[in-house]
């Protein structure tokens, strides 16, 4: 196999916003003093005087992003997932949210591929506090060419979006040429027959890995890439739970709240189905690296795998 | 507007204030009566702006950060043209455009939902930086109160706002010295106010009485010719200013009068109302 490409989706977060400030005078970045690690400094390099850092105060940045948005702007604020969905949870909720402002949430940092840092900054609950507001788009990439194309349509979308990044370099999967990027459409990336596997994020790489594992013991996995936590792509979920039976969901969150909540809800209405919640069991992270991490936490391919094959 | 005529338009929005809140049988008066000068003198003197036109992108903004006087605004922004007066009955009811707090959707005018408080400063402080970044002219208001100072969001505004000089933002504190559990000298006291914003690189002008429409003018042409900084204007206030029984009352901030009140309010505002048609 040939060396497999591997990008920091905060990396596609940074590169997508310099590309598209160049088409577009009405972007605007805010930072809260994190601009060299949720890679913005990229666009303030490019464009100075439409790049606003805030200083270390995430809730007054989330306010003025607000505010810009009124004039016609369309601000990007850009902070750790823990900070953006977590310290100004209220001020996304009231100031942004409540309105509808056209405001978007870069998010970096997200999950415990973190890593080092620890439990304080692994943020394993913003995709549950972001989807509990109303006509909040929830966005959550799994590799470059997704975090990229997601940028995109949040500038073209109007409304607010949180999108999730991650700080760990991971493999470029979506190389098919035909790829396309739809807000709440899901991607089949795989068929199979016994079983649905819908992840998101880096867990789809982790899900795409763990159906190889499965073929050789004769399990036919199907794998669905959620990019879009809400809205969720309800008739994708529902067919696919139909069609195979049993459903897993894969996500670097917690199981509670975030995608393998929202399939269930979803579900338990539409199509009654056993549902294997892989994810961050309702436990804090801790420091370690990244790999390691998701080792532990079982959310790489192999255990992802072991899970999936305990439980079919 | 002369002095006079000002005078006599708060008096027709305090009784605008009293009878939305009577009837609402809930709502916010103590802070809205303190205010209603201030939202008087910005709606019919100070702001450049046109009911009939209220998405201008060169108009002048408010922010009414203390939301919770959304009693206040309403009968103001309905005096002005923005809606029939008649409609401040419906506060706080089913279906009404006037919600309980100020929501930008529902009413066309109102430039900055509100009402979780220390928010509303940030978003003003991001309505001036934008026309900061655009070259506009427009000037943007934000009133916050005494109590809601206390949260620490505001002093990230306006360590922001002082940063950036945004001398197109003016910050208005209704110091009337009361919040829902006392005196704010008891609660959690944050004074001195007007040294804190000096700190925090603002032009701060103490008016006396915020109740007087001369000092309003004199303060507001004072923010205008400031150059270089943001401006805070602190204005001392009687909360409930206006009714008898609910001035310097605490417990009026967030109760609505019964009927009997409400006759005994709305008499003390004719009487002003008639004192000022003497002069």
């Amino acid at each position: 196999m040939s060396e497999v490409k591997k990008i920091a989706t905060r990396e596609s977060y940074g590169n997508a916003l310099a590309e598209l400030g160049a088409e577009h005078e009405d972007l605007v970045v805010l930072d809260a003093d994190l601009a060299g690690a949720t890679k913005t400094g990229v666009f303030k390099k490019a464009f100075p005087d439409r790049h606003i850092d805030c200083g270390i105060a995430e809730c007054n940045m989330m306010g003025i992003a607000a505010g810009l948005s009124t004039t016609g702007k369309v601000p990007f604020a850009s902070t750790f997932a823990m900070f953006a969905s977590g310290r100004a949870y209220e001020q996304v909720r009231n100031s942004i949210g409540y309105p509808h402002m056209n405001v978007k949430i870069g998010a970096t940092h997200a999950g415990i591929s973190v890593g080092e840092d620890g439990a304080s900054h692994q943020c394993n609950e913003d995709l549950a506090l972001m989807r509990e507001i109303p006509g909040m788009v929830v966005i959550n990439p799994a590799d470059d060419v997704e975090a990229r194309a997601a940028v995109k349509a949040a500038y073209e979308y109007v409304g607010p979006v949180y999108l999730r990044f991650g700080r760990l370099a991971v493999p470029v999967i979506n190389t098919n040429p035909d790829y396309k990027f739809e807000i709440g459409k899901g991607i089949t990336l795989r068929e199979g027959t016994d079983v649905t596997v819908f992840a998101t994020g880096l867990c789809v790489n982790s899900a795409l890995e763990a159906a190889e594992m499965l073929a050789a013991d004769g399990i036919s996995a199907k794998i669905i890439n959620i990019h879009t936590i809400k809205p969720l792509d309800e008739e994708l979920v529902v067919a696919a739970a139909k069609a195979t039976g049993k459903v897993v969901t894969v996500e670097e969150h917690s199981v509670i709240g975030g995608l393998g909540s929202a399939v269930c809800e979803t579900l338990c209405a539409k199509a009654p189905t056993p549902v294997l919640r892989i994810g961050v069991q309702d436990v804090f992270g801790e420091s370690g690296s990244a790999v390691a991490l998701l080792e532990k936490y079982k959310l790489d391919g192999k255990g992802v795998y072991e899970q999936i094959r305990a439980w079919v | 507007m002369t002095t006079l005529e000002l005078q006599k338009m708060a008096n027709e929005v305090r009784k605008g204030i009293v009878t939305a809140v009577h009837s609402a049988k809930a709502g916010h008066p103590g802070g809205s009566l303190s205010a209603a000068d201030l939202f008087t003198y910005l709606y019919f003197e100070e702001m450049n702006i046109d009911p009939k036109d209220p998405k201008n992108p060169d108009r002048d903004r408010f922010v009414l950060s203390k939301g919770h006087t959304a009693p206040g605004y309403y009968s103001a922004m309905a005096h002005r043209g923005y809606f029939p007066v008649e409609d401040l009955t419906t506060l706080r009811k089913v279906g009404s455009h006037l919600q309980g707090h100020p929501c930008m959707q529902h009413i066309a005018g109102i430039d900055m939902s509100s009402g979780s408080l220390g928010q509303g400063i940030s978003a003003a402080v991001g309505m001036a930086l934008a026309g900061r970044m655009d070259g506009k002219s427009y000037r943007v208001y934000t009133l916050l109160g005494d109590g809601e100072i206390q949260e620490g969001q505001v002093w990230e505004a306006a360590m922001f706002a002082g940063h950036r000089k945004l001398d197109n933002l003016v910050v208005i504190v209704d110091n009337n010295g009361l919040q829902i559990d006392g005196n704010i000298a008891d609660v959690c006291s944050p004074y001195p106010i007007d040294k804190k914003f000096e700190a925090f690189n603002f032009h701060v002008i103490n008016v006396a009485d915020g109740n007087d429409m001369d000092q309003l003018r004199a303060a507001f042409a004072e923010a205008k010719a400031t150059k270089g900084m943001p401006t805070a204007i602190i204005m001392k206030t009687v909360k409930g200013k206006g009714v008898s029984f609910m001035e310097n009352q605490a417990s009026w901030h967030g109760t609505a009068p019964n009927d009997e009140q409400y006759a005994v309010a709305m008499a003390d505002l004719e009487k002003v109302g008639e004192a000022l048609c003497q002069k």
